[in-house]
């Protein structure tokens, strides 16, 4: 528990998170299991000159960094935390491929330079020039988290910062196609909007990117990030104690809960771990779900965040999210919880302030 | 001076050695593990010299005990080894007997088993369970699994620095009492990835690295993994547990100045240097002895160099060396490896040589330590820096 508010945020999804005033209520289909993000105009916030030399994930990242800093009023941030479940995979798998195609030779820098995990964190410090404490976590689908964790703590060490915490990931042609082959993608196309319920092995991949401002309480705040816990491995059953023992760490009792958002991504395999939840201990909350419009990726349980924000902000739950029949007076606490494969699990508590 | 996080535990593999013992005694003996590449097949072999591990992956999987069908990537084995040791010098048997994490720093994660298997995961079959290996966060936890820990788990990856961010994140959690007892190091296996990367770069040299030199032509990499167990005085108090040493500051700090290379003020290192000081409570003088990143490439140890003039003053450096010609740049190791060989110096109170030392650089008049010495050590700072900016500094204390 600490004073970690949400001061700024921004999110681009596979949908139009970007356009200011709406709130999903323009949505766009997909087909096909693999999908890209919905592109802002990036040239408003990025150099053409720049901008030639970037890959997807730094595109991204530079410019929700950039909206979420304006969002707050904070030009300099005194710390960036970036969280990548994969870093920057184009550029790493085309020097992979060049490196085995072409035996080891011709093979020019920048790929390379741009394939490691913290380019985004690094890029985004050199467009601020900021010098501040810089780290980038790669926990699979808890890289986001594990980012809010650090910012937390560093905020409990010294009260006054403003920290930038963002989540990027970026989707690979063909690396992303090899979770086709072990089963982690669907082989066949659906309706992104019937994924929660697909009842097939696998998900729907895509990319995006969120960026936050967090730090002390300002007349910007839009949550409280109360508290986020982050476990690697555990059963269905182990992860309902673990809620149970979250909710009360803080205070408070299920009954406080006024919805949870779940990471539901259609994968027969994994999601009882969600319906273990939402038949128990979730049934009288409100249950809101997201990957049937933006899909999933590691940082795709950022978007929850940027969700959380979005009904504190407008009072407004968009009905394409609720999957089940409770519906709250008031979004006061908002709880979510997200895993892939089973292994990475996050949960996390944002209040109304 | 603050008093730092209590280390109880260590466990190291590189070039030089399988176990702290080895490595202790391959820095007595001045017994470099610089050599040429057998390990790994790579059209370069000729033409570089690197820090190997000389056992192949086999030979690292019936150590650990793994079926070939339940085997890890090289980067997760050697991590397992050096995680292992430092658990057992700690003397824990019962992992969960108190609220445990796990950190690790890399850069390659399973790089090695992608460029193996990766145009193969189309016909056969076998090799797709390494598919996920592609992200970083699964050779971390290969490590926790094998060891038992299902909490708190992650993986820093900030290139060069990262093990040193993970023993630093380490301490704060613990300093917080988010946690009671966190296992930190880093891992990194060689791969054909990065040595073609910094091969573009031109940051190889084709023979022994030379730290600090004028007429240094480049870095050798390393593969090696390294692990701290950090524990809470309670936990220190309670067991009464023998406490190796202390982590008594830490700092982070970005040179905002190029995506891979260092600027010419060392601005990123010395932000680093002296906020490391601060947390530390400690002043520039109060340091024994540096234990350098110093990679050998020319842009490093002139950066590093003129950084550490500005934290101590140039006429009054004090002892220091770069490890880096034992054991190679173990890239996102480095920092775990250097804590090691930190906490051996003060527990030997030795100096660990800078090898292959011969000319004093033009721009200044800084002279590595060059033979193994012994001398009363209670305060080490040691640095680690990497692409992106990122620049980090421990300090150790006794």
């Amino acid at each position: 528990m600490s004073d970690c508010f949400i001061n700024g945020i921004a999110s681009i999804s596979a949908q139009p998170t970007t356009d200011p005033g709406t709130f999903l209520e323009e949505l766009i289909s997909y087909k096909e299991p693999i999908f890209r993000c919905h592109d802002p105009n990036y040239k408003d916030y990025i150099k053409p000159a720049a901008m030639r030399r970037m890959s997807k994930s730094v595109k991204m990242g530079v410019t929700t960094a950039s909206m979420a800093l304006k969002d707050s009023g904070v030009e300099m941030p005194d710390a960036i935390i970036t969280g990548t479940g994969m870093g920057c995979k184009q550029d790493s798998e085309k020097f992979l491929e060049n490196i085995l195609h072409n035996d080891e030779q011709f093979l020019t820098p920048t790929l390379f330079i741009q394939s490691t995990h913290n380019t985004v964190g690094g890029q985004v410090a050199l467009g601020l020039g900021c010098k501040a404490y810089n780290v980038t976590y790669v926990q699979g689908a808890a890289s986001f988290e594990t980012s809010v964790m650090d910012a937390q703590l560093m905020l409990s060490e010294e009260s006054g910062k403003n920290i930038l915490v963002g989540g990027i990931d970026e989707i690979a042609k063909n690396s992303t196609l090899l979770h086709k082959l072990d089963g982690q993608i669907k082989n066949d196309d659906i309706d992104l909007i019937d994924l929660l319920d697909s009842n097939t092995l696998g998900t729907v991949a895509s990319e995006g990117a969120t960026f936050m401002v967090l730090g002390a309480k300002t007349d910007k705040s839009l949550a409280n990030i109360v508290d986020v816990e982050t476990i690697s491995e555990a059963t269905p059953n182990e992860i309902k104690a673990d809620i149970e023992k979250f909710v009360f760490r803080q205070g408070l009792s299920l009954d406080d809960i006024d919805a949870v958002v779940l990471g539901n991504n259609g994968d027969v395999k994994y999601d009882n771990y969600y319906k273990n939840l939402q038949s128990s201990i979730f049934s009288n909350i409100e249950q809101l779900c997201y990957k049937h419009l933006i899909g999933d990726y590691y940082v795709a349980s950022s978007f929850g965040f940027w969700l959380a924000c979005k009904i504190f902000e407008t009072n407004q739950i968009p009905s394409v999210l609720k999957v089940n029949d409770v519906t709250a007076k008031n979004h006061n606490n908002v709880l979510l919880y997200n895993q892939y494969l089973g292994k990475n699990h996050s949960i996390a508590l944002l209040q109304r302030c | 001076m603050n008093k730092g996080i209590a280390i109880t535990g260590m466990g190291i593999i590189s070039s030089i050695g399988n176990t702290v013992e080895e490595n202790l005694n391959a820095l007595k003996s001045v017994s470099p593990g610089i050599s040429r590449i057998e390990m790994l097949k790579t059209r370069h072999s000729d033409q570089i010299m690197v820090g190997e591990i000389k056992k192949t992956n086999n030979v690292l999987e019936e150590e650990l005990g793994l079926e070939p069908l339940h085997s890890f990537s090289r980067t997760a084995m050697i991590g397992t080894i050096a995680a292992k040791e430092a658990l057992q010098d700690a003397q824990i048997s019962d992992i969960n007997k108190y609220r445990t994490g796990f950190i690790s720093g890399t850069s390659v994660g399973g790089m090695d088993t992608t460029e193996k298997y990766y145009l193969g995961y189309n016909e056969i079959e076998d090799y797709r369970r390494f598919i996920q290996a592609q992200h970083a966060g699964f050779t971390t936890q290969s490590i926790s699994n094998y060891l038992g820990i299902h909490g708190y788990v992650s993986t820093i990856s900030t290139a060069c620095s990262s093990a040193a961010n993970a023993i630093m994140l380490g301490a704060r959690m613990i300093q917080a009492g988010k946690i009671d007892r966190m296992i930190v190091g880093g891992t990194d296996a060689l791969s054909k990835f990065t040595i073609n990367g910094f091969g573009t770069l031109m940051i190889l040299s084709d023979s022994e690295c030379t730290p600090f030199d004028d007429n240094r032509k480049g870095l050798n990499l390393g593969e090696a993994a390294a692990f701290l167990v950090l524990e809470s005085d309670a936990i220190v108090e309670k067991e009464n547990k023998k406490v190796l040493g202390r982590v008594a500051g830490w700092a982070n700090a970005n040179d905002a100045f190029h995506q891979t290379a260092s600027s010419s003020d060392g601005e990123g290192a010395y932000l680093a240097m002296n906020k490391a000081l601060k947390v530390a409570n400690m002043t520039a003088k109060d340091i024994d002895y540096v234990n350098a990143h110093g990679t050998a490439t020319p842009n490093n140890d002139l950066s590093e160099g003129v950084a550490m003039t500005r934290i101590f003053g140039e006429e009054n450096i004090p002892v220091f060396s770069s490890t880096k010609a034992f054991t190679g740049h173990t890239l996102a190791a480095a920092g775990s490896v250097e804590a090691v060989y930190s906490l051996l110096s003060l527990k030997e109170n030795l100096i660990f040589p800078n090898l292959n030392f011969k000319t004093k650089m033009k721009e200044f008049s800084l002279v590595p330590q060059t033979e193994l010495v012994a001398k009363e050590v209670k305060t080490i700072l040691s640095n680690s820096f990497g692409f992106g900016g990122n620049c980090s500094t421990l300090i150790f204390t006794k």
